[in-house]
């Protein structure tokens, strides 16, 4: 076996979700050398390769495409990439984390080298089985792959947390290949040009990877009342969340939407304000380590869900929350 | 990769059932530069194709078979997965602004898939394709039937829901949009048009933010859920597309294999999540919180 991991960078630092797709290598097989694949241009890509190569104690080899083509993660350009590396290795799998990077280039390689993607793996049984959830996650499907090398795989991050120390380690510093671009098909590419990108609020933790999430519901009622929420959130250095009712409300940004079809979070704790429980909202949480619920409603479906349920106002007890919870070291 | 076990049923694009000479008029008129803007007067010959899969119904509470062989399907209400819906009420909005001149519904699967087809024709799609389907489909497969279709409708625009609510993969437009060598705006929450220039600025919904990429058209988009709000279907318009076309194709006529890289071993519930406590005072959920769970 020999696994080829997607890996997302950013200001020269590889993607903590990128991490944990080497880390799901690590179940594959225990002999499985896994290379990291990186592209992009310029220092910062230079910066992300040093991170690669000393990010994971299984990083056995960082290859690096630097070309403009690459300069932002477009799909084009990345899969005709993905399918010239894997003719030239031949690697039994090739894997990425299931964010909106991968979602959106693997699928394009896999259909380049004529095999069935797997989305969103929760769990690995040795090189060929695999869970993923279905129905929003109220089914868990185990498949097989049947099919030809490679087997492609997009996993889910919060299923594969990566331990603080094997992260920090620096023992490992795997080589670093330039991947020769003189064959890759140009065919494609260039057909679609990045514009911008929007982000909305970089100052609090990433919803994705955050240890604590506060998510707020329509029982928020406004944006301003939202605010409470990040209020109590920046207390306790929290992610904001929210769901489809309070992103559609227009209380706040659709990037903070968690839920079947948005974010899917699994932090250690996660609390939320005025959320009924509809079964896409539980779907992007039930994996969180510790969920309490606010609501007024006792009867909400959430309570079913979480570890600790209060029934009251939301708009009473979260002043009293702000007032009484530690400051956060 | 649908795990849709049972009947399956993907829906997708749609097909051609003009009088001929206008349908080889149209194939003339539209080869490469798919549509030219010719005279303003003239309307676009653009044709967008729509893929719109039958699923089980978004507010049913699905139940997982005691087989553990998928989840129950009988007797179970099945619709238009929501972000198909999406696909197709955008590509609407595009030919009621004059910048297409049709819109073709695609669907595959089980002999039904007809019923989520005339739904969509009453949402206003002019023509509906079935791909007629009793085995599996996963996304490989879909996406190299929605090829060959594309090869024959030649439409400039390829609209595809981001995910289907059943399998919830999520990969069947970034497959078709490889297969074909298009560009792709996977997730996208807002769609322009510049007919002149054959160019789509397209918002997509990333972690962390938007991204707005300019497409060359042909293309392929998959929708978001903020991309619009889907119309409802008038009465006259449900009796209207009674008599609309839909063509019925099988993979093979379209050379495609069904073939399977997949297996599905079982489908089982999720673990349940063990009951929790009612707290009754904010003062205990802090003490719980600190003390018994240990996160804050």
């Amino acid at each position: 076996a020999s696994t080829l991991v997607l890996g997302e960078h950013e200001n020269g630092l590889i993607k903590g979700q990128s991490v944990s797709a080497v880390d799901a290598a690590k179940c594959l097989s225990e002999d499985n050398p896994v290379s990291m694949l990186l592209a992009g241009s310029g220092p910062s890509l230079k910066e992300a390769a040093q991170h690669a190569a000393s990010c994971h104690p299984s990083i056995s080899q960082v290859l690096v495409a630097d070309s403009d083509k690459f300069s932002y993660p477009i799909a084009e350009p990345w899969a005709k990439l993905v399918h010239m590396v894997q003719q030239r290795d031949g690697y039994s799998h090739i894997i990425s984390a299931s964010g909106s990077f991968g979602k959106n280039i693997l699928p394009r390689a896999a259909a380049l080298l004529d095999v069935s993607p797997i989305t969103d793996v929760i769990e690995i049984s040795g090189s060929s089985q695999f869970v993923r959830p279905i129905y929003a996650g109220n089914a868990l499907c185990t498949v097989r792959y049947t099919g030809a090398n490679p087997c492609m795989l997009t996993i889910r991050s919060t299923s594969f947390p990566v331990p603080p120390s094997s992260a920090a380690s620096q023992s490992n510093e795997a080589p670093i290949t330039q991947v020769d671009l003189s064959t890759l098909d140009e065919d494609s590419i260039g057909k679609s040009r990045y514009v911008k990108h929007t982000s909305q609020d970089a100052e609090r933790p990433d919803l994705g990877s955050a240890r604590i999430v506060v998510t707020g519901g329509r029982g928020l009622k406004s944006a301003e009342n939202f605010r409470m929420i990040e209020k109590l959130a920046e207390k306790l250095g929290a992610a904001v969340g929210a769901t489809r009712a309070a992103v559609d409300a227009g209380f706040v940004p659709n990037d903070l939407q968690v839920g079947q079809t948005g974010k899917i979070v699994a932090p250690e704790l996660y609390i939320a304000f005025g959320v009924s429980g509809a079964i896409q909202h539980l779907a992007g949480m039930r994996d969180s380590k510790v969920i309490v619920a606010v609501n007024k409603d006792a009867d909400a479906p959430i309570f079913q869900v979480a570890d600790y349920g209060l029934v009251g106002d939301l708009f009473e007890v979260i002043p009293e929350l702000l007032e009484k919870i530690p400051e956060k070291k | 990769m649908l795990m849709l076990l049972n009947l399956l049923e993907i829906t997708k694009l749609s097909q051609n059932e003009l009088p001929l000479p206008y349908h080889t008029k149209l194939d003339s008129l539209s080869s490469r530069p798919r549509w030219r803007a010719r005279d303003d007067n003239q309307a676009s010959t653009m044709r967008i194709m729509v893929a719109i899969k039958r699923v089980v119904d978004y507010a049913v509470k699905i139940r997982v078979k005691p087989d553990k062989t998928g989840v129950e399907t009988n007797n179970v209400k099945m619709s238009m997965n929501p972000f198909c819906e999406i696909a197709l009420e955008e590509a609407l909005r595009i030919k009621e602004s004059g910048l297409a001149s049709e819109v073709v519904a695609v669907s595959m699967g089980p002999s039904q898939c007809v019923d989520t087809l005339r739904t969509g024709l009453a949402m206003g799609a002019d023509r509906g394709i079935h791909v007629e389907a009793t085995s599996v489909l996963y996304s490989l497969t879909v996406a190299k039937i929605l090829k060959s279709l594309v090869e024959v409708e030649k439409p400039g625009l390829l609209f595809l829901g981001k995910q289907a609510i059943d399998d919830d993969c999520n990969q069947t437009g970034q497959m078709v949009a490889g297969l074909l060598s298009w560009p792709q705006a996977t997730f996208a929450s807002k769609v322009v048009l510049d007919k002149e220039k054959q160019v789509a600025t397209v918002d997509r919904e990333v972690d962390g933010g938007l991204e707005t990429l300019s497409l060359d058209l042909p293309a392929v988009i998959t929708t978001d859920l903020r991309l619009n709000q889907p119309r409802y279907a008038t009465l006259p318009n449900i009796m209207k597309a009674k008599s609309k076309v839909i063509k019925k194709y099988t993979p093979q006529e379209l050379n495609v294999d069904i073939k399977s890289d997949l297996e599905v071993i079982q489908v089982t519930e999720p673990p349940k999540r063990k009951a929790g406590v009612i707290v009754s005072s904010v003062d205990e959920l802090i003490d719980k919180l600190k003390n018994e769970a240990h996160v804050i």
